[in-house]
C-alpha cells in the first residue's frame, strides 16, 4: 500500500427482499490499445472515483527479486514526463482529491477519489504515469522509495506483534517455485538488490494498457467521460502480450508443525489448509464455514474458547481467496496460563463435530443474512479500497463481468448445512495442513505438539 | 535513418494515429459542484428526547445512533473504566434475552448493534436494512433501556480487558500513547487515563457500579437519537415513541474537569524496547477545544503541517529523507482542550535525525505559509468534504458531532466557506498560539542501545529513561479473577 491513511471499516448488515436483485448499471468499452474501460454513474454525492487495476502482482516476481511489484506501486506516485516529482499528490490535493494504491499477489490497483469537477485532472495523472513514466524514472527515485518500502516492512511486519506470521506460513504452504511462496512486501535482501533496470523491465512487461482496466464510478456525464478517456489514454501504446500464469496446484501432504518465537506476551495458534481458488466451486462454502466457526458469540469456536471456557482472547477463521488457489485459516490467541495444545484440541473437536453433523439451518442463515446486508452496504460508497469502482474493477478482472454483485451473493444464498459439512470433510479433515505456533521468546513449551523451529526472513 | 523513420511511421499507423493531447499543463478543474444534502429534521418525543433525522433514500439501509452525554470523564473516583464497561455490557443481556440470545437475534436480522464509550459521550449504534428496522429497533431499545448487567458477563469482560492490558506490551504505539496522555495531563485528569481503566480499577468494578452509571446518565434528557437512511419522519416517529417515549428523565449529575497546564519545559521520555526495528515517535502538547474560534485556522494549519500526504511532515520524513513509511499530525479536538500530536515510526538508526526534522517543521509552521501551499490545503479540506457524506454511517457520525457540540444546522453547508476564509495570517497566529516547540512532550519507544546516545547529543532537553513496565506496570494476572 502506498500509505496507511484510514482504517477500513467493514460494515456488516442488512437483509434484502428475496426478489430484489442487486444491479450496478454500467457500460464498458475497449480502446484500440487494449485498455478496458468501465463506467458507472452514481450521483449521490459530487464525487468520482477513478480506479486503475493492473493485472500484475507479486505472483509475477522471480525468486531473488521479491517485493518488486509493490516497490513499483510506490514508484508510480513519484512523477512522470509531464508530472514533476511530488506534483502527483500536490495537484490532486489542490483539487480536493485523495489517492492510494495497493498490491497483492494477483493484482495492483490505484484509486483517485476526486470532486466531480476534477475528472479530467485525474485522467491526465493516471494516463501520464501509464504512458510516460520511464522518461523521468531515475535511480534516485528508485532509491528513495526503496527506503520508504523498507520502513513500511519494518512498521507493518517486523515491528508488529505476530507480524511475520503470513510470511512464515506462505513459505511453508507453497513450494519455492510457487508464486505465492514469497511475501508481497518482499525480503529485505531482495529490496536492497532491486535495480533500476529491474524496475524498467517490470514496467515494460506489465504496465501496458492492454494489461489493465479502468473503472470510473460516481457523478459524471458518461458521454463526456468516454471522450476524456479516449483523449488521455488513446495515445498510450499497447504493451507486450502477457501470458497467463500457469502453475500446478499446491498441496500439503499430512501435517507440518512449526514454531516461531516472537516478541509477544501470549501464544497464538495458526491452522492453515489449501482451499478452492477465488470464485471456484467451494470458495463461498469456505466463507460461510468461517462465519459458522468464528462470527459472533454463538459461533462454534467463539462460544467454546472465549465464551464458555474463557481460555482464548480472540479467534478468527477466514478464507483468504486468491486466483491461483486459496487458503483457509483458523487463528486463536490463548489467554495467559493456557498453552496452544489445549487450544488446538478444542479446535480439532469442533472441526470434527462439523464433519460429522452439519450445522443448524439457523447458523447458516445467520451467516448468509450478514452477507446479504454486507452486499447492500457495498452499494453506498463509490471510492477507496472496496468502494464500487474498486469492486467492479476486481469483478471484471476475476469474472469478466463488472456487475457480478448478484451472482456473487447468489453463491452464498445457495449454500445449505450439508454443503458446509462437505466442505469441512473435503478441505479440512481429508487434507494436509500447516500448524504454526507463535510463542513468546523462550516459551517453546507453550507450542502445540513437536514443531520444527523456524525463523522469519 | 530512413528505415528507422519508416518503422516509426508504421508503428504509429498501427496504433490508429492516435491524437496526442496537450500535456504541458494539468487540466484545470471547473467550478466545484455544491454538496446538496437533504434537510436536517429536528423531532422530539413526548418525554422530550431529541431526535435528529436525515432522510437518504438511495440504498435501503438505516443507521441509528443513540448518543448519551456521558463518557470516561464521568468515571467514578478510583473506578476508571466504568463508562466503557457499562457500554460493553449493554449487549451482555437485555430485556428477556441473555447475551447469546441477543447476539443470535441481531445477527439473524443481518443487523449490527454495538456500544462504546468515548471521553464525553457514549454511543449505541444500530446499522440495519430498512426491511428489518422494526425488529432491530426493539432489540436496540432493550439494550439501551433494559440492560441486565449480569455478573457472569462482567467477569468475562474483565478477563478480556486484563488480557488487553497484557497485549499493549507488544505494541509500541499503545505504549507511546498511554505514556503521552498520562504525562501531558497527569493521572488526576481524566484525559490522562485510559478509557478501559487499569488492572486495579478493572478488578474493583462491580455490577452495581455499572447499574449506577447507567441509571444516572442514560436518560432521555441526556441523550439524542441520530438517524440517517431510507425512512420518513412520519413512519419513524410512532415507532420511536412506542419504544423510547416512556423513558423517564432525571436530573443529571454535574461533572467538571480539572484544568491542565502545559509542560514547564521540553521533555523527552525514552521507553526501552530492545530489538525494536523502529522507534515510535509521538510528540505534542495540550491543544485546543472543539468550540475554539480557531477551529478552522487550526484545521488548515494541521493540513499544511501533517494532515495530508503532501503535507510538510510526510514530505520531509518520508519522501525527502526516507526515514519512515509515513508521518503526520492532528489536533485531538474534545469539549475541553485535547492534545496536538505529531507522530511517525522511524528506522531506529535515524531516530535523532528524524527528531530534528520534526522540530524543524514545528518551527517552520510558525513562519508565514506561502499562498500556493495555503490554497492547496484549503482546497484539500473544503473540496473533499462531500466525501464524508456518502454512507448512512458517515452521515450519522457527522450528525453526532452536530448534536454533541451544539453546532448550527447550517454547519455542513458553511464549512467550505469557513475554510476558504482562513488567511495566512490566521494560520500564523494559530501556530504561535498552539505550536510551541520549547514546551513539547516527546515520547520515544524503541531500542535504547541504538538511539539513546544520538538523542542525548541533540541537547533538546532532559531525557528520562523508562521501561515498558514503568509505563504499564506489572503484567496483570487474569487468573486472579478465578
Amino acid at each position: 500500500m502506498k500509505h496507511l491513511a484510514v482504517l477500513i471499516v467493514v460494515l456488516t448488515s442488512v437483509v434484502i427482499a428475496q426478489e430484489e436483485r442487486l444491479t450496478v448499471p454500467h457500460e464498458s468499452f475497449t480502446l484500440e490499445n487494449g485498455l478496458r474501460v468501465i463506467l458507472h454513474e452514481d450521483h449521490t454525492t459530487p464525487m468520482i472515483s477513478v480506479n486503475m487495476l493492473y493485472h500484475v502482482g507479486s505472483a509475477r516476481e522471480q525468486s531473488g527479486r521479491t517485493g518488486l511489484a509493490h516497490l513499483f506501486e510506490h514508484i508510480m506516485f513519484e512523477g512522470s514526463a509531464h508530472v514533476p516529482e511530488g506534483k502527483f499528490d500536490q495537484w490532486l490535493e489542490a483539487a480536493g482529491g485523495d489517492n492510494n494504491g495497493g498490491t497483492t499477489a494477483d493484482h495492483t490497483r490505484y484509486w483517485q477519489d476526486i470532486p466531480s469537477n476534477a475528472l479530467e485532472l485525474a485522467l491526465f495523472l493516471e494516463s501520464d504515469r501509464m504512458g510516460y513514466l520511464l522518461p523521468v524514472l531515475s535511480q534516485e527515485i528508485v532509491d528513495g522509495q526503496r527506503d520508504v518500502v523498507k520502513n513500511e516492512r519494518r512498521q507493518s511486519y517486523e515491528n508488529q506483534p505476530y507480524g511475520m506470521d503470513h510470511m512464515v506460513i506462505s513459505e511453508h504452504l507453497y513450494p519455492a517455485n510457487h508464486p505465492y511462496h514469497w511475501p508481497t512486501i518482499g525480503y529485505m535482501d531482495d529490496l536492497t538488490a532491486a535495480s533500476y533496470e529491474d524496475i524498467v523491465e517490470f514496467f515494460k512487461a506489465y504496465y501496458g494498457p492492454d494489461n489493465a482496466s479502468l473503472c470510473i464510478a460516481g457523478d459524471f456525464d458518461p458521454g463526456e467521460a468516454r471522450s476524456l478517456v479516449r483523449k488521455w489514454f488513446g495515445d498510450v501504446p499497447a504493451g507486450a502480450p502477457v501470458a497467463p500464469i500457469s502453475v500446478p496446484a499446491a498441496t500439503l501432504v499430512g501435517e507440518q508443525r512449526l514454531v516461531l518465537q516472537d516478541d509477544v506476551q501470549l501464544p497464538r495458534l495458526y491452522m492453515v489448509w489449501h482451499s478452492p481458488a477465488l470464485f471456484a466451486d467451494g470458495d463461498a462454502e469456505m466463507d460461510i464455514l468461517a462465519s459458522v466457526l468464528s462470527d459472533g458469540r454463538n459461533s462454534r469456536l467463539y462460544r467454546r474458547l472465549i465464551y464458555d471456557m474463557q481460555i482464548a482472547q480472540d479467534v478468527s477463521a477466514f478464507q483468504a481467496s486468491s486466483r491461483l488457489g486459496s487458503s483457509f485459516w483458523i487463528v486463536v490467541t490463548a489467554r495467559a496460563g493456557h498453552g496452544l495444545e489445549e487450544i488446538e484440541r478444542i479446535v480439532q473437536e469442533e472441526i470434527e463435530l462439523l464433519g460429522d453433523l452439519p450445522p443448524a439451518q439457523r447458523e447458516v442463515d445467520r451467516a448468509v443474512h450478514q452477507y446479504e446486508a454486507d452486499f447492500l452496504a457495498r452499494m453506498e460508497q463509490i471510492g477507496g479500497f472496496y468502494g464500487k469502482a474498486d469492486l467492479m474493477n476486481m469483478y471484471y478482472y476475476n469474472t469478466g463481468d463488472p456487475d457480478y454483485f448478484e451472482e456473487d451473493l447468489a453463491r452464498y444464498k445457495g449454500i445449505g448445512p450439508a454443503d458446509v459439512r462437505m466442505a469441512v470433510r473435503r478441505y479440512l479433515l481429508d487434507s494436509g495442513r500447516l500448524v504454526l505456533s507463535v510463542v513468546p521468546e523462550g516459551r517453546k513449551d507453550l507450542a502445540s505438539g513437536d514443531g520444527r523451529e523456524v525463523t522469519a526472513r | 535513418m530512413k528505415i528507422g523513420l519508416m518503422c516509426l511511421f508504421l508503428v504509429v499507423s498501427a496504433q490508429g494515429l492516435a491524437q496526442h493531447p496537450d500535456r504541458s499543463a494539468p487540466p484545470e478543474p471547473g467550478p466545484p459542484a455544491p454538496l446538496a444534502l437533504p434537510p436536517i429534521q429536528h423531532l422530539r418525543l413526548s418525554n422530550g428526547m431529541d431526535v435528529v433525522l436525515m432522510e437518504k433514500h438511495n440504498v435501503p439501509l438505516i443507521h441509528v445512533t443513540l448518543v448519551v452525554r456521558a463518557g470516561s470523564v464521568m468515571d467514578p473516583e478510583d473506578k476508571a473504566g466504568v463508562a466503557s464497561m457499562t457500554a460493553s455490557l449493554l449487549s451482555g443481556g437485555a430485556g428477556l434475552r441473555d447475551a447469546l440470545e441477543l447476539s443470535d437475534a441481531i445477527e439473524y436480522l443481518g443487523a449490527s448493534l454495538s456500544a462504546a464509550a468515548g471521553n464525553h459521550t457514549s454511543a449505541v449504534s444500530l446499522f440495519t436494512p430498512v426491511a428489518r428496522l422494526d425488529s432491530a429497533l426493539v432489540l436496540m431499545a432493550d439494550v439501551v433501556l433494559r440492560p441486565l448487567f449480569p455478573a457472569s458477563e462482567l467477569q468475562r469482560e474483565k478477563r478480556q480487558r486484563l488480557t488487553t492490558l497484557i497485549q499493549w506490551r507488544d505494541d509500541p504505539r499503545s505504549v507511546a500513547s498511554v505514556l503521552f496522555y498520562r504525562q501531558l495531563y497527569g493521572e488526576d485528569h481524566p484525559y490522562g487515563r485510559t478509557s478501559i481503566g487499569d488492572e486495579r480499577s478493572i478488578m474493583a468494578t462491580t455490577t452495581a457500579d455499572l447499574r449506577k452509571f447507567h441509571d444516572s446518565f442514560y436518560r432521555p434528557n441526556n441523550a439524542g437519537l441520530m438517524i440517517v437512511g431510507d425512512i420518513t419522519a412520519s413512519s419513524l416517529l410512532p415507532m420511536l415513541e412506542t419504544l423510547f417515549g416512556g423513558w423517564r428523565s432525571r436530573p443529571i449529575p454535574d461533572c467538571s474537569l480539572p484544568s491542565a497546564d502545559q509542560l514547564k519545559e521540553r521533555k523527552i521520555l525514552l521507553v526501552d524496547r530492545p530489538g525494536s526495528a523502529q522507534t515510535r515517535i509521538l510528540l505534542g502538547q495540550i491543544g485546543a477545544a472543539r468550540r475554539t474560534d480557531d477551529y478552522y485556522s487550526l484545521t488548515v494549519l494541521n493540513t499544511v503541517l501533517g494532515g495530508s500526504f503532501a503535507s510538510r511532515l510526510n514530505s520531509n520524513l518520508r519522501e525527502e529523507h526516507g526515514y519512515s513509511y509515513g508521518a503526520g499530525s492532528r489536533f485531538d479536538f474534545r469539549p475541553q482542550p485535547g492534545p496536538f500530536l505529531a507522530a511517525a515510526s522511524v528506522q531506529s538508526e535515524v531516530t535523532d535525525s528524524a527528531l530534528v526534522e520534526f522540530l524543524n517543521e514545528l518551527n517552520a509552521i510558525r513562519e508565514p505559509v506561502p499562498e500556493d501551499e495555503l490554497a492547496r490545503a484549503k482546497n484539500y479540506v473544503a473540496l473533499r468534504y462531500p466525501a464524508a457524506f456518502q454512507t448512512v454511517t458517515d452521515i450519522a457520525e457527522q450528525l453526532d458531532d452536530l448534536f454533541v457540540y451544539g453546532l448550527p444546522d447550517d454547519f455542513f453547508n458553511t464549512y467550505g466557506v469557513s475554510i476558504f476564509s482562513v488567511t495566512a495570517d490566521d494560520v500564523r497566529r494559530a501556530a504561535h498560539k498552539y505550536i510551541d516547540p520549547e514546551h513539547l512532550l516527546i515520547v520515544l519507544v524503541g531500542d535504547r542501545a541504538v538511539i539513546e546516545d544520538g538523542v542525548k547529543a541533540l541537547d533538546m532537553g532532559p531525557v528520562e529513561n523508562l521501561t515498558i513496565e514503568d509505563v504499564l506496570g506489572p503484567v496483570p494476572d487474569p487468573g486472579a479473577l478465578d
